[in-house]
């Protein structure tokens, strides 16, 4: 039995050990493929095991990375909340990758360098799961770094002008944000003294019930939200979203914007709960901030996302948008990072499907991206217009669906705090109006019976792999939008564990 | 509310040199268009930061942690070699983002002709609008 | 109709710029003055008298020589105590190498070639002066990535020179020289397999530390050039991936091919 806790060590080693086979096997392009799938099914079956361990045993567990324990050497940690996460976040890789393989050989015109491509997914797999099991600070910045350089790598892949520059935007922000984590990490470790989640913790507690260093406190707290922040695409910093996203491959949007940007914000959560302390970050009144970018973010996204032309740019904006819910849930606090955490899976769920279908459809409407040629092109690709639309009402909020549940969170977690109340409901009611305005009227655009555009059939015909990912996709956010009760036991669950 | 500085900026007149050359840094990221010069202000950016986090572990008086003598009892002190090892992890990381950088600069120059993110953004634009209306 | 877009986009992106400019001027001005705050209420520079000298880096210096067989402690630190960073960062260079592999590998970007003969024929002062100069800084990465564990250096020193020496070589004596014995195949292979030896030989160390089983790597006696268990194979590891990842970014921009 204890044999399970070594699972998320296998896991993380296991993916940087792929990532290297893969590269060895540069000239059968058809082996990275597969090394990568097994590679994916393997992680997510032992994070999926972890998961039950930990809900069973009620505990979670720490594992040493090499011979020195707590404050001296490296170490994982797992409990139920990391672990489900991770199944849940390798299931939308997996499901990312398979249903845009079609535009990962179409974008990526040259074939010798597809292996490089699942190089970067092993090691985006690799990195997402040690940001969710870390419990050393530092740990938490080297993979990071992997992971901007990845996502960077994922983003560029695809020739032409635009991805270039996208990504050097991309960069540009990630770095900025890299940077102000990094200062806000050592200045931590210089008035602790730790680099460890739980040594820090309790630095951190005596030095804010004895008020020493209350002013560098408060800046590396700020710093470490602020890095993230800018990382994951918090309000003022979300311009290179629409544009990354939008010039991408599609699987690579999926990525970035399902998991990725998940992964940093998950990396925040771990350090309000497991580094800070929950009671020490609400008394410094960072989360404030955070409510009021989260706010602003979720209107100026809607906003944006009504008035692009583009439908990628669209679905872009919307995530901007989204991102500044669950800020907003994190700045509620208590059932408010509930429900940011669930609307994170939510949005993990939704986004990429949304980024696959639109991608269909603008391969149906002869590759281009306005609205006025994509009217109609739903009844050329079935599925995709299916996909998309169950994608649209769950981020509008239709009961039935996963949105709706995540809204009804973030109204509950609203009360309770007197002044907060009136500004989070009424965004949450502008912002559902805007959503549904842009989103709906997309639905309908593509269901528009058009005589003119059904000639359009696109160049590449749906392949096997997408209408079964559609299907997966589909699935998954109405089960979970009709019986989300065990997901969110296991969020209060894996919560209280961290 | 005015600021008011604690008693230990002048003794800590390292950390505060950092922080001024991570400021440069910071503000070439933001200012500067051309691409060269803003991945000249990240290395400056993270050398500050290396320059802070180094300064961190210095102790007065103490030794680089390096025992020359194995046989014997220690009779030395040391520094900190915390810091030391995580300016090396970081210097790694800077030099593996300057890199990609900079083979981003090239691929960039290459199609366009500038390294004026600005210039490049706008000629963007407008081919793409060439292709909508053609 | 396009003209009028333009125009307007043209006056939109003006205000843009203004305004981003203004904004970016006042956070700068924020971030550095909080920062130079913060700097005046942290502890002392230079004494001993902080949070940072605690029993975590007592440890390290006092117990690290016989706990890891290292006379050089950082070495110790950053391979034995906190390897899994380090095991990290090896795979930094690595995601650096692949995402300069996407963007530069047989692209229309790479930098068209140099003619090499120009160098080799003509240059005789640069070419002897070369012959001499080359030896002793492969020799010194040599030394340096051997003694890691002993002095100051280690796979990342080391690795860099050996890296600068082979970039000099292929400078001075063209490509070709440099391709016979390091082919593209080669840099492969040894990134491949360091990479590899890398991540099976930690995990070996991570698996038993972390059941509390036996190790067959001991620290040995400190001071001797075989010792600190793990630490001179890593380093060999850690050095060989360095100076290839160096010498093909050198090769990536200057050629577009390893």
């Amino acid at each position: 039995m204890t044999f399970i806790t070594n699972f998320p060590f296998f896991s993380i080693v296991g993916s940087l050990f792929f990532a290297v086979l893969i590269f060895a096997t540069q000239s059968k392009p058809r082996a990275g493929r597969i090394l990568a799938y097994t590679l994916i099914v393997i992680t997510m079956c032992l994070s999926a095991t972890t998961a039950w361990y930990t809900w069973y045993t009620g505990e979670s567990f720490t594992y040493i990375m090499g011979h020195y324990p707590a404050p001296w050497g490296n170490e994982i940690r797992a409990g139920v909340l990391e672990s489900l996460l991770a199944t849940c976040f390798g299931g939308i890789l997996l499901l990312s990758i398979v249903g845009g393989r079609k535009f990962i050989i179409h974008h990526l015109e040259d074939a010798s360098k597809h292996y490089l491509y699942y190089i970067m997914i092993a090691l985006i797999n690799a990195a997402m799961l040690a940001l969710l099991y870390t419990n050393d600070l530092f740990t938490a910045y080297v993979f990071v770094e992997i992971t901007t350089l990845a996502s960077c790598a994922i983003l560029m892949i695809r020739p032409g002008g635009r991805p270039a520059a996208a990504a050097t935007r991309y960069m540009i922000f990630s770095l900025m944000g890299s940077g102000l984590f990094l200062i806000g990490i050592i200045l931590m470790y210089d008035i602790t003294g730790h680099l460890l989640m739980v040594n820090i913790w309790e630095a951190v507690q005596n030095l804010s019930a004895n008020g020493y260093y209350r002013g560098p406190l408060l800046v590396a707290i700020c710093l470490m939200t602020g890095g993230l922040g800018i990382k994951s695409g918090l309000f003022p910093f979300h311009y290179w979203m629409p544009d990354t996203y939008g010039a991408a491959t599609p699987s690579s949007s999926c990525i970035l914007s399902g998991i990725i940007s998940k992964t940093y914000i998950f990396v925040l959560i771990k350090i309000i709960y497991r580094v800070v302390g929950v009671d020490v970050y609400y008394s410094t009144g960072a989360h404030n901030l955070m409510f009021l970018l989260g706010i602003i973010g979720m209107i100026v996204g809607s906003v944006a996302a009504i008035r692009s032309q583009k439908l990628n740019r669209m679905i872009a904006n919307s995530s901007a948008a989204q991102i500044g819910y669950i800020y907003m849930g994190i700045g509620l606090g208590d059932i408010g990072i509930v429900a940011a955490v669930f609307h994170m899976l939510c949005h993990a769920i939704t986004k990429p499907a949304l980024f696959l279908s639109g991608a269909e459809i603008i391969d149906a409407s002869g590759d281009k991206q306005d609205f006025y040629s994509i009217r109609g092109a739903a009844y050329s690709r079935k599925m995709a217009g299916l996909l998309f639309t169950v994608g649209a009402l769950s981020m509008t909020g239709v009961p039935l669906f996963m949105g709706f549940i995540s809204k009804i969170l973030f109204a509950q977690a609203t009360i309770g705090h007197p002044y907060k109340i009136l500004f989070a409901v009424t965004a949450l009611a502008v912002s559902t109006v805007l959503n549904a305005m842009y989103f709906l009227r997309t639905v309908i655009n593509l269901w528009a019976p058009d005589v003119h555009h059904q000639a359009h059939q696109g160049s590449l015909m749906s392949r096997f792999s997408f209408k079964a990912t559609a299907i997966a996709f589909i699935v998954l956010n109405i089960s979970l939008g009709i019986s989300a009760q065990p997901i969110i036991d296991l969020i209060l669950k894996g919560l209280a564990m961290l | 509310m005015a600021l008011r500085f604690g008693e230990n900026l002048a003794i800590n007149y390292e950390e505060a040199v950092a922080i001024i050359l991570f400021a440069i840094g910071f503000c070439m990221l933001l200012f500067h268009n051309n691409l060269l010069r803003k991945i000249i202000g990240l290395n400056i950016m993270d050398t500050g930061v290396y320059l802070f986090l180094a300064s961190m572990g210095y102790i007065e008086g103490h030794k680089a942690p390096i025992i020359t003598d194995p046989g014997t009892t220690i009779t030395e002190t040391f520094i900190n070699p915390i810091p030391s090892g995580l300016v090396l992890t970081g210097i790694v990381v800077s030099v593996s983002v300057t890199a990609l950088m900079l083979a981003l600069a090239v691929r960039l120059y290459k199609r366009y002709h500038t390294l004026d993110l600005d210039e490049i953004y706008e000629i963007i634009e407008e081919d793409e609008e060439n292709d909508i209306h053609n | 109709m396009i003209h009028k877009t333009n125009r307007l986009s043209a006056a939109y992106r003006k205000l843009f710029r203004k305004t981003y400019l203004a904004l970016s001027i006042v956070l700068c001005l924020v971030i550095s003055v909080i920062l130079l705050w913060t700097v005046s209420y942290l502890p002392p520079y230079g004494s001993t008298d902080t949070p940072t000298y605690n029993d975590v880096s007592g440890r390290y210096v006092n117990s690290g020589m016989t706990e890891t067989g290292a006379t050089n402690i950082v070495a110790g630190m950053i391979l034995d105590y906190r390897a899994f960073d380090t095991l990290g960062e090896s795979f930094v260079l690595f995601t650096a190498l692949c995402s300069c592999l996407i963007i530069m590998y047989g692209s229309e970007f790479a930098i068209p070639p140099r003619p090499d003969k120009y160098l080799t024929e003509k240059d005789n002062i640069l070419k002897y002066t070369m012959f001499v100069v080359i030896p002793m800084i492969m020799l010194f990465g040599i030394y340096i990535l051997l003694n890691g564990h002993l002095s100051p250096g280690g796979g990342f020193s080391g690795g860099a020179i050996l890296g600068a020496g082979l970039v000099l070589m292929s400078l001075t004596f063209g490509h070709d020289v440099v391709a016979k014995f390091l082919t593209p195949k080669r840099i492969r292979v040894i990134s491949c397999c360091a990479l590899g030896f890398y991540c099976l030989a930690k995990s070996y160390s991570f698996f038993t530390g972390a059941n509390h089983l036996h190790s067959i790597i001991s620290p040995g006696t400190p001071g001797n050039i075989i010792s600190a268990g793990l630490i001179l194979p890593l380093d060999i590891a850690v050095g060989c991936i360095v100076a290839c990842t160096m010498y093909s970014f050198y090769c990536l921009f200057e050629r577009g091919d390893i």
